[in-house]
């Protein structure tokens, strides 16, 4: 031999040169030829539109006038619903009143039972609200049933003060106090020691507003053996004489029951109603709804949240997985991975186009399935007169983004899995089932809660908590479980388990492809 | 036409006809019995089933009486589970032929294509209730033991388990036969549509898209609807032991549903079978 052997044949070179996009083009070159994978891809697609309008098509709840939630200062959907007794307050200014008692209205119609304690959530106290339109901003401090001394602010913000409950032994004492656009709130036991609750900044809060007291009551949740159920609940609360300072306008008080009902969240009983009577100058205020971001479960009322309308994804999701699948099982059963690995010897790049090409189609197809189903869904919806929970478009995007995410990590998934079992039944039974069967045991309320949400945490289904929309706040009393639309953990979080699983199936699936004869 | 069915005698058709079922019935078992994987798939259908009956009923408790479980029904959960690798069991029957053209030889040795289906179909069945059975029993005998536990004892009206009571045994022969029936839809899926994945999806969509769905109507009607002619909860309905009235679908019309779903997959199976070629 006269020529030097290099260390390495050139043939090789070449391959390592042109190398992945020439091996992504042979991969996609296959997957675009296959009729029945790329109708089947479109399958996918309309699938997950079709369930998701089909599954939310019922007819809407009869006679029901406005369509939609009340929206807080955020954009955030409110209940906006108590009783106020109010006067109008311009320019700086503040209110002083005692609270006596904070019970549960007595039910005329269950032959006037003795006052139960409040709910816990149940508020009595001052605020100053921009209007009485639902939704305006303001700023309260409260006492409430079970929770202590609040301050809470346009809907979503809420600060703890003293704890304790009220009673006749031991009133509460509590101030708010406007200055240009801060409002301020006190509490104190005896009248001479004040405590300083939280300090505020509504910006743009108009120069006069509504001031006066307030109650309101969310509805009673009860937790039973077969589950929670909600009942109406009405709080009554006692004030002293009101003491005000500022520019308070002139005359009576005047009573209104704001939001002209008690809301999503709470309900009057058939025998009461709000209201308010004074007596030597002291006020006895009954009311019931709540003053809070709208949360989803049974207190949403009649309505859709945004991931209802991706219900169809779990109808793609099989076609997906199923595809996904055939894409290296098929070539196993044809033969044709012999040619692929022929033609390609680095077994490691031949998967990694597939997961690529196979993950960026099954991307695409939840990205624009959700894009579109969701606004035709919510007008939908909207038109047969539902709420539809409203959401950002920062949360919107990052549930379409996040439902393309979902398809193409099952997508790798089933890749891997199908790899590594190389029977293409088994490997698409596997996924569909450990994807779909998780959810469905744990959304089905037969589990009890704990056990549910340990199950959307550890299984693949926990990459459906990125399509999660309905909201989470400590001060509002709902069931926050996988029933009713609430996932154990941040969607992010929920789709890095899935993501997970797919690289625990992909990562062995290059290690076995490498490591056997095909 | 193809090339077998040219080659498809009139006297041999005849011969078939005649003595020919039981053979072709030992030829499907023999193939059932032989193959890969159909042990373990078993053996995996009854762990499953077992394990997932065992975990809901350590999980779910009975604190006072009046929590409105349905013990029978907890204990039996697994069915939930396992019917995926009986789906699977009874799709591969089939596909695997086709996938690896065994069909062919099949269709040769028996050319009468309704006798293949129905030796199919009877070997099949055969195997899921002797399966079901022994699987059934293992969990309702598991619930028997664990339910007392966790607070379904005689004081919070819960008898114990026990095939004498009425609704149990029914629960428990209906759970059998249900499995037997979400087979039959499998064979059925697998001859129409012969690809062993686009089967289980087709299958796995049936059974569990439409308690998916279910959760995001809205109007109760449409619901109970959806619950009434969905495969999987109308069948699981010959489940229920407590409550009855006020179920969207009684126990033995849940599972007629069910079976209605079996023979319309069976029947779309059979004719294309018939129609086209292997």
């Amino acid at each position: 031999m006269t020529t030097t052997l290099t260390p390495r044949p050139p043939a090789t070179r070449r391959a390592e040169r042109g190398g992945f996009l020439t091996t992504l083009h042979a991969e996609w070159t296959k997957f675009r030829t296959v009729r029945g994978w790329v109708l089947a891809m479109v399958a996918a697609l309309l699938v997950t539109i079709v369930v998701g309008l089909l599954g939310t098509a019922a007819p809407g709840p009869a006679g029901t006038g406005s369509a939609s939630y009340p929206k807080g200062p955020g954009g955030e959907a409110v209940n906006d619903n108590f009783y106020l007794v109010h006067k109008t307050l311009t320019g700086a200014g503040s209110l002083t009143v005692d609270l006596r008692s904070l019970t549960a209205a007595a039910d005329a119609g269950t032959g006037g039972k003795p006052a139960r304690s409040a709910q816990p959530w149940a508020k009595a106290g001052i605020i100053m609200k921009q209007s009485l339109t639902q939704g305006s901003p303001y700023a309260a401090v409260m006492a409430t049933g079970g929770h202590g001394v609040r301050m809470q602010y346009d809907y979503t913000h809420d600060t703890a003060g003293p704890s304790g409950k009220v009673s006749k032994e031991s009133p509460r004492r509590l101030r708010l106090v406007r200055s240009g656009d801060r409002l301020t709130g006190y509490t104190s036991t005896d009248g001479s020691r004040w405590t300083k609750v939280d300090s505020v900044k509504l910006p743009g809060l108009a120069h006069t507003v509504r001031a006066g007291f307030f109650v309101a009551s969310p509805e009673a949740k009860q937790d039973t053996a077969a589950g929670a159920g909600f009942s109406p609940a009405v709080a009554t609360g006692t004030f002293g004489v009101p003491g005000l300072k500022g520019g308070w306008s002139q005359g009576a008080w005047s009573g209104t029951q704001v939001g002209g009902d008690a809301g999503t969240s709470g309900s009057y009983t058939n025998t009461t109603e709000g209201g308010f009577t004074q007596t030597a100058g002291a006020f006895t205020v009954t009311g019931a709804g709540d003053i809070a971001p709208v949360v989803g479960g049974p207190v949403m009322g009649g309505g859709f949240s945004v991931e209802n309308f991706l219900v169809g994804t779990f109808a793609g999701l099989i076609v997906v997985i199923a595809v996904a699948t055939v894409f290296i099982t098929g070539e196993y059963r044809r033969g044709l991975l012999r040619t692929t690995m022929t033609a390609i010897p680095l077994r490691g790049r031949v998967l990694g186009a597939k997961a690529l090409v196979v993950g960026g189609i099954a991307f695409a197809v939840g990205l624009v399935a959700a894009a579109i189903t969701i606004p035709i869904g919510e007008r939908g919806a909207l038109g047969r007169g539902f709420h539809v929970f409203p959401v950002t478009s920062a949360t919107e995007l990052r549930v379409v983004a996040g439902t393309g995410l979902l398809c193409a990590a099952a997508a790798v998934l089933a890749l891997g899995v199908g790899t590594l079992l190389r029977r293409s039944a088994t490997a698409v039974a596997l996924v569909v089932a450990s994807i779909v069967l998780p959810f469905l045991l744990a959304t089905s309320g037969v589990l009890p809660p704990g056990v549910s949400q340990w199950l959307l945490r550890v299984t693949p289904a926990a990459g459906f908590a990125v399509q999660q929309t309905l909201p989470y706040y400590a001060q509002v009393l709902s069931v926050y479980e996988p029933s009713t639309g609430y996932y154990p953990l941040t969607p992010w979080a929920g789709s890095a388990v899935l993501c997970g699983y797919a690289a625990l199936a992909f990562g062995p699936a290059v290690v076995r492809l490498r490591g056997r004869d095909v | 036409m193809s090339l077998l069915s040219d080659a498809r005698p009139m006297s041999k058709a005849d011969r078939t006809g005649h003595g020919g079922f039981g053979l072709a019935l030992r030829a499907e078992w023999t193939k059932s019995r032989t193959a890969g994987g159909t042990g373990r798939l078993l053996l995996l259908a009854f762990a499953l089933t077992v394990a997932v009956g065992c975990g809901t009923a350590k999980a779910v408790k009975c604190p006072d009486t009046g929590c409105g479980q349905d013990a029978v029904k907890l204990a039996l959960t697994g069915v939930t589970v396992g019917q995926a690798v009986i789906a699977v069991f009874a799709v591969l029957a089939v596909s695997g032929e086709y996938g690896t053209g065994m069909i062919r030889t099949t269709l040769t040795a028996v050319p009468n294509r309704l006798t293949v289906l129905i030796a199919k179909a009877t070997v099949l069945t055969t195997v899921v209730l002797a399966f079901g059975t022994v699987t059934v029993l293992s969990s309702l005998l598991a619930g028997r033991h664990i339910l007392p536990g966790n607070g379904f004892t005689e004081a919070h009206g819960y008898a114990p388990v026990s095939l004498a009571d009425g609704p149990t045994l029914r629960a428990t022969a209906g759970s059998v036969l249900y499995l037997a029936l979400i087979a039959l839809i499998g064979l059925g899926v697998a001859l129409a549509v012969r690809e062993a994945a686009t089967a289980i999806g087709i299958v796995f969509g049936l059974l569990y898209l439409f308690p998916v769905v279910t959760q995001v109507v809205h109007d109760p009607d449409w619901q109970r609807h959806l619950q009434q002619i969905a495969p999987m909860t109308a069948g699981l309905a010959v489940q229920d032991t407590v409550n009855l009235p006020g179920m969207p679908i009684g126990p033995w019309a849940g599972l007629g549903v069910l079976a209605a779903w079996a023979a319309a997959a069976l029947l779309v199976g059979g004719l294309l079978l018939q129609r086209r070629d292997a």
